[in-house]
């Protein structure tokens, strides 16, 4: 993908969401007997929303295109995925084992960091947290 | 009392040994609460307020205020070292102070957070001292209209944050003011956009956009290159660490500014130190000489946010005191704790209850000083986060900024918000769509919604009441041309070009 085409595609998404926006509000009161209803501010900056997403859309179209780093988009999703697992972890398993788990992915597989190294990040880290947070701040962990 | 008499009285209280050490107390855990994200300071003065019963009211509201204040001397650090914001002022210091960390300056963006903090913290106090009373009765003069005027001033500096697209920022700002209206509308209580989910029927936190949009999408965005683990460059010495006497220089107007700005928008009960903080930047810029490096790591970027992000806490305790109308969350839990301990803030309370007042402002002063031995010596400190390497570094943002969330509201439904706002902080980026406006969008959107809204009931959906009031009108003006300023440029390039 070339970066006008991301630019057509990102505009295309919030031309999207102004519609999903403009449809919603107008299922709201636009006014009321005291004034202005809950459609009233939304329909607004959803309308606004549409004209400047179109204008982001024709803008791409003039535009040379750029290439994309597929490579390094990858690598962010990677650690992106990795991030939503852990979180979901955090309710099975807590937090503790969760960040750890996340921490040694993100030193062994994204930084290619020798297995060891990455254990002792991810346990020094996890515990550092345990240690600060809840024993010393009385602040709660997920 | 005069002044002079009041503010030596207010030093007498002030100095006593007991009230030092309660000074010291709360500027040390403010500064830890302004460190941390999510923990904010009416948190943790609620969290403290029952211990407060013990102690001498002088005692305990100096200690309080000093959170109050020491929180937002310590916001700036993990904005600059980190990009993660402790709190919605702290947003716009992430701009200039984490460019000026990734070329190795954290060190003087720390140390000008630090004067500018100080410098404004003082104006802020001086002007409590000096102007309350009849600041106060122009703050009253300030109704929905006036309100929603500021606000759209404050949305104008969208054009001062935009990157390379207007276009682009325009729609981060209405993506922010989306977000904002996501949740429970406050006057029919209709649910707005919350896609059936509970969780969001209250809304989403400010907190968790800015740290997933700020934060997390920096991680996944540096995660992108071929990693080295490296670290950020930090200059060795401790002359290479604080800021030059260039620095200084280049910073007079933002000290300036920060300060006065900071201090009159405090005054007004609800306009907060995120409006401060942005139009205090957007200012600096449109005056500087050189607006192209703010973003890209100006100092001043740095030192007129956090000026007035300080001196609106002056400004802000002008109304509580003088009006008893709280104007912030924090101002709030302050209200309680004086109603609490028996006293009435209102147009009296200054002359029953001077060396409560007086006290207080001198503890203000001494505050400040305190603030500003503490943090510019831990500066090397703090900046030596920095030569962490990455593969530890990354992790560890992560780490604090799932705790933060999980500190501010306690649920993992937030948690998981702020991993897809994380995605969306990414995406930002690459797709190159500024942050900021989005954070200014999503700041001011509720409040510009509220505002609009009672401003119609006021005049039966007349439109024509923003432009019959004074103030309203002059703001509104105001916000238009500075809407206009990059067409001006444009115009002026255009011209330019014609005549070479």
């Amino acid at each position: 993908m070339r970066a006008r085409n991301a630019d057509l595609w990102s505009g295309l998404a919030l031309a999207v969401l102004a519609a999903y926006i403009i449809v919603q509000a107008s299922g709201w009161d636009y006014t009321g007997p005291d004034g202005p209803g809950a459609g009233f501010f939304p329909l607004w900056y959803g309308i606004a929303m549409l004209v400047l997403s179109a204008a982001l859309v024709a803008s791409s179209l003039l535009r040379a295109p750029e290439a994309v780093d597929w490579r390094g988009a990858g690598r962010a999703a990677a650690v992106s995925g990795a991030l939503a697992v852990a979180v979901a972890l955090f309710k099975l398993v807590g937090f503790a084992i969760g960040f750890a788990a996340l921490a040694f992915f993100i030193v062994s597989v994204m930084y290619r960091r020798p297995w060891p190294l990455a254990a002792a990040v991810a346990v020094g880290l996890a515990g550092g947290f345990y240690l600060v947070f809840p024993l010393l701040l009385g602040v709660n962990l997920p | 009392m005069d002044i002079l008499s009041g503010l030596l009285h207010g030093f007498a209280v002030a100095l006593e040994p007991a009230n030092l050490l309660w000074c010291f107390v709360g500027v040390v855990l403010g500064t830890v609460v302004g460190v941390m994200p999510g923990l904010g300071p009416p948190a943790t003065i609620a969290m403290l307020l029952p211990l407060t019963f013990l102690m001498n009211p002088a005692g305990a509201m100096i200690m309080l205020a000093g959170i109050y204040y020491g929180a937002k001397y310590g916001g700036s650090t993990t904005s600059i070292l980190l990009n993660v914001p402790g709190e919605s002022a702290s947003v716009v210091t992430c701009l200039d102070g984490y460019a000026m960390a990734r070329k190795g300056r954290a060190g003087a963006a720390l140390g000008i957070a630090a004067i500018a903090s100080f410098i404004a913290g003082t104006v802020g106090v001086v002007g409590l001292m000096l102007v309350a009373p009849p600041l106060a009765k122009v703050a009253l003069a300030f109704s929905a209209p006036e309100y929603f005027s500021l606000m759209a001033l404050g949305l104008a500096m969208v054009v001062l944050l935009a990157g390379r697209s207007m276009l682009k920022a325009l729609l981060a700002m209405l993506v922010g003011l989306w977000i904002s209206g996501i949740g429970t509308d406050p006057f029919s209580t209709t649910s707005r956009f919350t896609f059936g989910r509970l969780e969001l029927l209250s809304g989403i936190d400010f907190v968790v956009v800015a740290i997933g949009v700020f934060a997390l999408g920096e991680v996944l965005a540096c995660m992108e290159g071929r990693a080295e683990g490296g670290a950020l460059p930090v200059p060795k010495g401790l002359r290479n660490l604080l800021p030059t006497l260039q620095d200084l220089k280049d910073c007079r107007f933002a000290f300036v500014n920060g300060s006065v700005l900071g201090f009159l928008i405090g005054v007004l009960p609800g306009a907060g130190s995120t409006i401060a903080s942005f139009i205090s930047y957007g200012v600096e810029k449109a005056v500087s000489r050189r607006p192209h490096e703010f973003g890209k790591g100006a100092v001043e970027g740095v030192a007129a946010p956090e000026g007035a992000n300080n001196s609106e806490t002056g400004g802000a305790l002008v109304p509580l005191l003088t009006l008893g109308i709280p104007g912030s969350g924090t101002t709030a839990v302050l209200l309680a704790a004086l109603v609490l301990w028996g006293f009435r803030p209102g147009p009296l309370f200054i002359s029953e209850n001077p060396s409560l007042f007086w006290g207080l402002v001198a503890s203000m002063y001494i505050g400040n000083v305190m603030l500003l031995v503490l943090n510019l010596p831990l500066v090397p400190l703090f900046a030596q986060v920095l030569r962490t390497p990455d593969y530890v570094l990354y992790p560890l943002i992560i780490g604090i900024s799932i705790v933060g969330v999980y500190s501010a509201s306690g649920n993992l439904f937030d948690v998981s918000l702020v991993v897809a706002f994380g995605v969306l902080g990414y995406l930002m980026r690459r797709l190159d769509y500024p942050a900021a406006p989005l954070i200014l969008g999503l700041v001011l959107g509720g409040g510009m919604e509220r505002a609009l809204r009672q401003s119609l009931m006021m005049s039966q959906g007349d439109l024509a009441i923003l432009a019959t009031r004074p103030i309203c009108a002059a703001m509104l003006t105001l916000a238009v041309l500075i809407l206009l300023v990059p067409l001006f440029n444009k115009l002026n390039a255009w011209r330019l070009q014609a005549l070479e």
